[in-house]
């Protein structure tokens, strides 16, 4: 019997097909962020970024095993895992330059995002338990949909992520909990902030736990295949953890790590590594597409009014000692 | 027979729980027989044994579970056993919880309620006794409810649960699970006072002696203080014959001050009541909002009766004098009365 959105496995090195989503995917992924660097640079954007260069294949290999029921809970770093899931360049793009026709309006920016079953947070260890809890919502509901919920190495510092592990053992939540490590927690080398094996930590609450070291989408995309299907099935939860790299600043002109340590991990960037899989002709198209997609998004994005400050209130009430006056003000004096 | 708070509590819950699938409770020692440390759950666990979880220690965990199943559609509980412990969630509540609706511009609901005991007076000691909701009082994204005995309790957090689409922390004065619920009608006799109380989900409650024509302090209070502002009325009217109104708010915030500023067209005097820490208390937040939407009435400096800035000691005689007590409502009315730049017209 099949489970509700148990999606067959494909032997992707023989399919053209999921070679080409799962390249064009990682291409717009890369170019948005390529963009938005820019678009810093040049001034037209607030606030900062997180940018998920050289991370493209994690997303791409995770997401497409997913069907639009299922829950993404991400973090700081989730413009890659947005796309990836949705396509949306322009509504991304409109929300990073704070647009009212952006993906929150403008309240939320580049790390605090929400669209259908997608949601990001932008503080640690937090979104860990919170999409557990989603989790095992669905479970209760018989809805079949599962939760992923990505995190860094250096999220695995707060002691928040221990009290999920052991909730979603405990009421064998169907979540996948994903950890990139990109060997840089901010500034910080993984071996100057985490003591002890990531692995033998979610095993140590029950969680089966495993790891691949790779920047090859269509490995990433046919090891993820069993992994989802076997958390979808057993309703509990596993753990994965994917070495790979930033090959970008954490944020935005922050990057002192070794530059010959950064070229490298460039040799085993994700995109070249599938592009050479591809015919010159497609992967051409490809690259020219999402840089237009891109180019359209940008462009539609600025033509996009910004929110009213007269529209402050729809959500919250808290605070308001004077509910006549308006959701979300001061008392007027 | 008059239920009490805590069976009003409990009588509450079963009903939610029968009538509502999508009822979930988590907390710390839920289960029968056991049944929480306050027993607000007894009999739950036994009759809903798949929707009671109870949890390991893991107060921000917990809550952040009962957070996102909120977001995916059921109407969960968390018990917090001790309200101290809601610091250890306090992430959660602040930077989370109370964000998401309107962060995600509104596309999301966090029908999320988390109840739980406050306060002192059992000698509990320093970790075990106090009261903390001011510190989220103007948290974005949470309405702050605490029940006297003059409300229903029951009924407040049956809407809390399941007629309020945002997340509600609800306080439980822990003094106040053994007293009596006394109801106050919408307008009407409450033993020796007249009753007013405004419509709405979480509703205040003004008592009067005379049937709001004369009165000479407005007193506010909440939670476990309301009794004591009564006590304070009934033995300053008895002792000196000052009139004091009492009024009762059952949400803390957003708080409708309307039946506060009501209340002081009367006496134009103020005293405010809270068992919490006095500095940038719930009493400064209301003073400061009185006096910024209607200064006019006010003819004497409002006054707050709270808590020492100081830890909750664990001995009686220290406790008592770290915890607001009668005599000092007593003393506060008595001020405010003396420092009126009004002569009270009698």
């Amino acid at each position: 019997m099949s489970i509700p959105g148990e999606a067959p496995l494909t032997p992707a090195y023989r399919n053209n097909e999921i070679r080409e989503r799962l390249y064009a995917q990682m291409a717009l992924i890369r170019r948005f962020e390529q963009q938005i660097l820019d678009l810093f640079a040049a001034g037209e954007l607030f606030g900062t970024t997180h940018c998920y260069i050289g991370q493209e294949a994690n997303a791409v290999g995770i997401i497409n095993h997913l069907v639009p029921r299922d829950i993404i809970f991400s973090s700081h770093r989730c413009h890659g895992h947005f796309l990836a899931r949705t396509g949306k360049a322009d509504l991304l793009m409109a929300e990073l330059m704070g647009r009212a026709t952006g993906l929150v309006g403008g309240r939320g920016g580049s790390q605090h995002i929400c669209y259908e079953n997608f949601y990001s947070n932008g503080v640690q260890g937090g979104i860990v338990p919170t999409a557990t809890g989603m989790a095992l919502a669905e479970k209760m509901q018989g809805t079949g949909a599962i939760a992923t919920v990505f995190m860094g190495d250096g999220t695995l510092g707060e002691g928040l992520v221990y009290e999920a592990f052991n909730l979603a053992s405990l009421w064998s939540a169907p979540i996948l909990f994903v950890i990139e490590n990109n060997r840089w927690s901010q500034s910080t080398p993984v071996e100057k902030q985490l003591a002890g094996s990531m692995l033998a930590r979610g095993r140590a609450f029950g969680i089966d736990s495993g790891e691949i070291e790779s920047t090859d989408a269509e490995e990433l995309y046919n090891y993820f295949g069993a992994i989802i299907n076997k958390v979808r099935r057993e309703q509990r939860p596993h753990l994965e953890v994917i070495h790979t790299y930033r090959l970008c600043h954490h944020s935005k002109s922050d990057d002192m790590r070794p530059a010959e340590e950064i070229e490298l991990h460039r040799q085993s960037e994700p995109l070249p590594k599938l592009r050479s899989r591809l015919s010159q002709e497609v992967a051409d198209r490809i690259d020219e597409e999402a840089c237009a997609k891109v180019e359209r998004a940008v462009i539609w994005a600025r033509q996009q009014p910004f929110p009213s400050p007269v529209k402050l209130g729809t959500g919250s009430t808290a605070g308001v000692f004077n509910p006549s006056a308006g959701h979300g003000t001061a008392p007027q004096v | 027979m008059a239920t009490n708070v805590l069976n009003s509590l409990n009588t509450a819950l079963h009903k939610m729980l029968s009538e509502d699938p999508r009822v979930v409770v988590l907390g710390e020692d839920l289960l029968d027989p056991y049944a929480g440390a306050f027993k607000v759950t007894k009999g739950l666990s036994t009759k809903f044994p798949e929707r009671i979880l109870t949890t390991p220690l893991s107060e921000a965990g917990f809550t952040a579970l009962g957070a996102g199943m909120a977001i995916r559609g059921l109407r969960p509980v968390v018990e917090i056993m001790f309200g101290d412990f809601l610091m250890l969630a306090a992430d959660q509540i602040v930077n989370h919880i109370g964000k998401y609706r309107w962060m995600y511009n509104d596309q999301v609901r966090v029908p999320l309620v988390i109840r739980t005991p406050m306060g002192g007076r059992r000698g509990y000691g320093p970790t075990h006794s106090q009261t903390l909701e001011k510190h989220f009082i103007g948290a974005p994204g949470w309405h702050v409810v605490a029940p006297s005995p003059f409300h229903e309790p029951g009924t407040l957090l049956y809407r809390a649960v399941l007629e309020d689409d945002d997340p509600v922390l609800f306080i439980e004065n822990k003094a106040m699970y053994a007293r009596p619920v006394r109801e106050a009608p919408a307008e009407g006799r409450l033993g020796d006072f007249h009753a007013r109380t405004t419509s709405g989900t979480y509703p205040t409650v003004t008592l009067s002696f005379d049937s709001f024509s004369r009165a000479d302090v407005t007193l506010v209070a909440y939670g476990g203080m309301a009794e004591l502002a009564e006590t304070a009325a009934e033995q300053l009217l008895m002792r000196e014959e000052i009139f004091c109104e009492v009024v009762v708010p059952a949400s803390l915030s957003p708080l409708d001050l309307d039946p506060i500023l009501d209340s002081l067209r009367r006496t134009g005097k103020l005293v405010v009541c809270e068992e919490g820490t006095r500095t940038a208390g719930w009493g400064a937040e209301l003073i400061a909002a009185v006096s910024a939407r209607a200064f006019e009435l006010l003819h004497a400096p409002p006054l707050r009766v709270a808590a020492e800035d100081l830890p909750i000691a664990n001995t009686s005689t220290l406790e008592t004098a770290i915890l607001p007590q009668l005599e000092d409502i007593d003393q506060a009315v008595l001020r405010v009365c003396a420092n009126s730049r009004r002569v009270t017209t009698r």
